[in-house]
């Protein structure tokens, strides 16, 4: 069963109520969300395996903390889209804006167009698949999980990296402190052929490189001047 | 020629002990310190320097004009309520002294769990600290307040809908502008999977949040907060003390229901020492400033004011109320309740000496602010599975039970002796300071004029 909230009258609350309490009794199995206009927080914190259209641009935290449902925004989102998710699918149609995956600790985040700064900002386990172009600082502190960049990478990629693996198709304008470009495994051919099949895109995984931690940052090192 | 003096010639040998203010003794050990490893000390533990404090400010009492009430007898009110502006569910407490938020990680599971255990015995509530949400804590403490800090570790939906509270945490008093450290001897399997970080590295939190950066942004974030949790429990925002009165204004802006304010003196499990002494200001001086900026947006009361950094007596919990604050968070006093700088700690039923882990440390009983090492001689600031057994949780518990029993005591004997029934009617007019700093940064009176330093001007 299909159920609709229309922004334009209703309001963000009424909907995530909705999907926090109602959803579960219900029978519904798609939520289509009509006249968003940039709306914040829509879809936020839900825990259920139901299928969200958004037929339009979301405002910030579009899906933040989502588990296991899959949400597909028909347009752009800004800040923080799917930050902290632990599983689902969340799917841009269009561009993201800063902190795009921010923090998640699971499921798979999918940008076609572009995202801006920060994108996988302290990331610890969500896979992430851009089919565009990421920003400056995209992956900053980020933990765990995978950054797949279809288009070019910003300034600074990486910075601080933990245990995160980045892979790029494009240029890379400068990577960040720690962070290294190492050859491609086959395991790593096979997660980039996973990735980009999950997400829908058909590029050939030869051509993406490797960005990794060099781990150089793990532990305190007075003689390296870190400038701690 | 001259002949020494004869008592010149048989006095004892003469040591000259002239020492310098600039470079005293301590100075001397900190740069042989920095000389010899090329790198800061980092320690634990909050400011060591002496500032302006509650101690500088003391009560008037009852007098002609005030009437006080019967210290043993009469009923004095502790309840506390925070979060009562949009949270359906606002946090209710017995007592207005609340514990201030230590990670799991900086922290032993134990002692987390003796921390739940107290605060619920007491009626008030714990606070999670960065490195996520223990199940230990959460069974133990009926009122836990789940902490949102910019390194988002071990955060997740799930725990979020658990808490009672959720406090947004923007700075911390030890070092505002810091992110945390927790050194690879504490990074365990278990604080390591916590925190998604590899086992033993030296891991740094972030300093800044990853998907907001400034208060028009935390607007938007409280919003998402409470539209996750159905706008049931009420959002704290905690800053440390810096630009406190605009930092006030700007979190009840955003939105908050109530703001912590952490002063300089407020702990840590491992910062720079230089971070600790030289950034933020005291917790008297921030107090003061909160309040000012909570009144002239007319939300004294609406919007609730928890103070922390270096609360130690119940006298320091009542001159906190009375400059007006409601309620108090305390951190190092309930380390040092469980034994934290004790020569021996209790562990199968006997007392055992921890003298030689102090000496271990380099330290002894009294001076140590080693918790970064995870080598804690009393087995509270550390992952080590031999060390912690040194706390035992029960025992802990009621250590830190007793501890604010008896600060709780202290507040409401205060409060009856200027004449309150409840202690939240405490107010500034009962107090007046001893030092010109202090009446200046309280902008209270000195004890025995009516003068207020730089009140009128400036
Ligand atoms: S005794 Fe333990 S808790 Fe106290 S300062 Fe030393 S290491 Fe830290």
């Amino acid at each position: 069963m299909e159920k609709t909230f229309d922004l334009a009258g209703g309001s963000v609350r009424d909907l995530n109520q909705f999907l926090h309490t109602g959803l579960a009794q219900s029978s519904v199995s798609r939520v289509e969300v009509a006249n968003p206009n940039g709306a914040h927080s829509i879809a936020v914190g839900v825990d259920h395996p139901v299928d969200i259209q958004v037929r339009g641009h979301g405002g910030y935290y579009v899906g933040g903390m989502n588990k296991q449902a899959t949400i597909t925004v028909h347009g752009n989102v800004g800040w923080g889209v799917a930050e902290n998710m632990m599983s689902g699918l969340v799917r841009v149609k269009g561009f993201a804006s800063e902190s795009a995956g921010a923090s998640g600790h699971g499921g798979t985040l999918v940008v076609e167009g572009d995202a801006s700064l920060r994108c996988g900002i302290s990331m610890k386990g969500i896979d992430i698949v851009v089919g565009g172009s990421v920003g400056n600082y995209s992956a900053f502190m980020a933990q765990a999980g995978h950054l797949v960049i279809c288009g070019d990478a910003g300034e600074g990629l990486g910075d601080s990296l933990y245990e995160a693996v980045i892979y790029v198709r494009g240029r890379i304008r400068s990577l960040g402190a720690d962070a290294q470009e190492e050859p491609m495994t086959d395991a790593d051919y096979l997660k980039v052929d996973e990735l980009l099949k999950r997400a829908g895109f058909s590029h050939n995984p030869t051509e993406f490189k490797r960005v990794a931690s060099a781990r150089q940052l793990y532990h305190w090192n007075a003689d390296a001047d870190q400038e701690y | 020629m001259n002949k020494p003096l004869e008592h010149a010639v048989h006095a004892p040998k003469r040591v000259s002990r002239e020492e310098s203010a600039g470079f005293d003794r301590r100075t001397i050990d900190y740069i042989q310190n920095a000389a010899a490893h090329g790198l800061y000390e980092i320690r634990g533990l909050g400011a060591k320097r002496r500032v302006p404090h509650f101690d500088d400010l003391v009560f008037l009492g009852a007098s002609v004009t005030r009437y006080p009430l019967e210290g043993y007898r009469e009923k004095c009110h502790t309840k506390t309520v925070l979060g009562t502006r949009f949270a359906k569910k606002p946090v209710e407490l017995a007592i207005p002294i609340t514990f201030a938020g230590m990670s799991f990680g900086s922290l032993s599971a134990r002692v987390k769990e003796a921390l739940g255990r107290a605060a619920s015995e007491l009626g008030t509530s714990t606070t999670t600290g960065d490195g996520g949400m223990t199940q230990e804590e959460r069974r133990s403490s009926k009122t836990l307040v789940y902490q949102c800090l910019p390194s988002r570790y071990g955060f997740n939906p799930d725990d979020l809908r658990k808490a009672d509270a959720i406090e947004v945490v923007v700075g911390q008093g030890a070092k505002p502008g810091g992110g945390g450290m927790l050194l690879g001897q504490k990074i365990n399997p278990r604080v390591a999977k916590m925190r998604t970080l590899p086992e033993g590295i030296d891991q740094r939190s972030a300093c800044r949040h990853p998907d907001w950066t400034g208060p028009d942004d935390l607007v938007i974030k409280i919003q998402e907060l409470r539209e996750i949790t159905d706008w049931q429990v009420p959002i704290y925002v905690k800053v440390g003390a810096t630009r406190v009165y605009n930092d006030v204004k700007l979190a009840v802006h955003a939105g908050a229901d109530v703001v912590v304010v952490d002063g300089m003196q407020g702990g840590t499990a491992a910062t720079q020492t230089a971070f600790i002494e030289h950034v933020g200001i005291p917790t008297l001086a921030a107090l003061r400033q909160a309040v000012e900026a909570l009144e002239e947006m007319d939300m004294r009361g609406k919007v609730q004011l928890v103070i922390s950094g270096g609360i130690r007596t119940g006298a320091d919990v009542a001159k906190a109320l009375a400059m007006g604050a409601d309620a108090v968070s305390v951190g190092q006093g309930a380390l040092f309740a469980m034994g934290c700088n004790h020569d021996s700690y209790w562990q199968d039923g006997a007392w055992h000496s921890a003298e030689a882990g102090y000496e271990q440390l380099g330290t002894a009983p009294g001076f140590c602010h080693h918790c970064h090492t995870g080598r804690c001689p009393v087995g509270i600031t550390t992952q080590d599975p031999l060390l912690e057994l040194r706390l035992d949780p029960a025992r802990g518990a009621a250590h830190l039970k007793n501890y604010f029993k008896t600060m709780n005591m202290e507040l409401t004997t205060l409060a009856r002796a200027c004449g309150k029934s409840n202690v939240h009617h405490l107010e500034r007019e009962d107090l007046v300071a001893l030092t010109l700093e202090a009446a200046a940064m309280a902008k209270l009176p000195l004890a025995g004029t009516n003068w207020i330093p730089g009140a009128g001007g400036l």
